[in-house]
């Protein structure tokens, strides 16, 4: 009997990947980049820069070549690559903590120069390795082990919404957000990985993707219900959508 | 028909798959592998429609999907 595929385990994943709970969508992040990596056949000429936290044990997902970056200062070293070696697809990924937190400063910073580089954040509303403090990005009234039962605005402020915050600099070519609860949702935010991936191969500048995730081991709950969380408060709060594209393609 | 290949240590029993399925092919089993899930079996998988709606989902990528090129004589004989 003949075989073929429908669906294959993307080549640019690597076979012993392993380190995230089950149901975080942190590894499904992981294979729709590495299915637009197989598909752009760019696995061999790009560098992944992770930086420390959750995202950091993706270094085990790709056989890309990767570096590892100082808490939040992963777009600082992701700049210094991609001017060194401009042929090369250079992308960091990081979590809330890092990139809204105390990588604020980069992430600014690297967007208003318009470094030809592509971030991908991944928004879980949590910190997710150090055990669930409250990040930048937990919502209000959501539970946290430093922000209480229920996050005060009063006490702490609101919860930042970063593509907004970007979209307010002139320099970045590309911002979007998605979400990773639901197959229609998986499947944009693909497209929205490559569309990202191809305006910095053209040359063209700062690309900004988030893509709205879960946590269920510090929000307490289930895989599944931890899907119903998102839908119902995260995506709310955290709309989604292409917030810039390039004109070309309006 | 389809054949679904789960990879029985990389599944993490997190459920996705079996609440997306339109057609209730894939159920949680009752094996454990090195890690301790309850690795998912596709438990009718006759139904299967090839959707790949389950490998779209799966965090882990462990849900590989085949088809099988039938001719429609034996298609027919099903």
């Amino acid at each position: 009997m003949e075989l073929e595929y429908v669906y294959k385990r993307p080549s640019a994943i690597s076979s012993e990947a392993d380190g995230y709970c089950p149901g975080c969508l942190h590894s499904t992040a992981n294979r729709i980049i590495a299915e637009v990596l197989d598909e752009m056949d760019a696995v061999g000429r790009t560098i992944a820069v992770f930086p420390v936290g959750c995202a950091v044990l993706s270094a085990g997902y790709f056989l890309t070549d990767m570096t590892i970056a100082a808490h939040g200062r992963a777009p600082a070293v992701a700049c210094a690559i991609k001017r060194c070696r401009p042929d090369r697809l250079v992308f960091t990924y990081q979590g809330d903590g890092d990139l809204a937190a105390i990588g604020m400063c980069e992430t600014i910073h690297t967007a208003n120069r318009g470094e030809n580089i592509t971030v991908i954040f991944i928004n879980n509303s949590i910190f997710g390795m150090t055990g669930g403090q409250m990040a930048p990005t937990t919502l209000i009234g959501q539970a946290s082990t430093t922000g209480g039962p229920s996050r005060n605005p009063d006490e702490v402020g609101y919860p930042f919404k970063m593509c907004e915050l970007i979209n307010q600099l002139e320099a970045p070519k590309y911002i979007a957000r998605f979400a990773l609860d639901s197959v229609p949702h998986i499947r944009e935010a693909k497209k929205g990985i490559k569309r990202a991936f191809s305006i910095q191969m053209n040359g063209g500048g700062y690309s900004f993707v988030e893509l709205i995730s879960n946590c269920s081991t510090n929000w307490k709950t289930t895989p599944l219900k931890s899907l119903k969380f998102m839908r119902e408060k995260m995506i709310p709060y955290y709309p989604l959508g292409e917030f810039r594209k390039p004109e070309e393609e309006e | 028909m389809f054949l679904i290949n789960i990879d029985f240590q990389k599944c993490k029993a997190c459920g996705y798959c079996i609440q997306v399925c339109p057609n209730k092919v894939l159920a949680a089993g009752s094996e454990l592998n090195e890690k301790g899930y309850a690795v998912t079996i596709p438990e009718r998988l006759d139904k299967c429609v090839g959707c790949s709606m389950c490998a779209t989902v799966c965090p882990e990528a462990a849900i590989e999907i085949l088809k099988s090129k039938t001719t429609p004589q034996e298609r027919n004989a099903r």
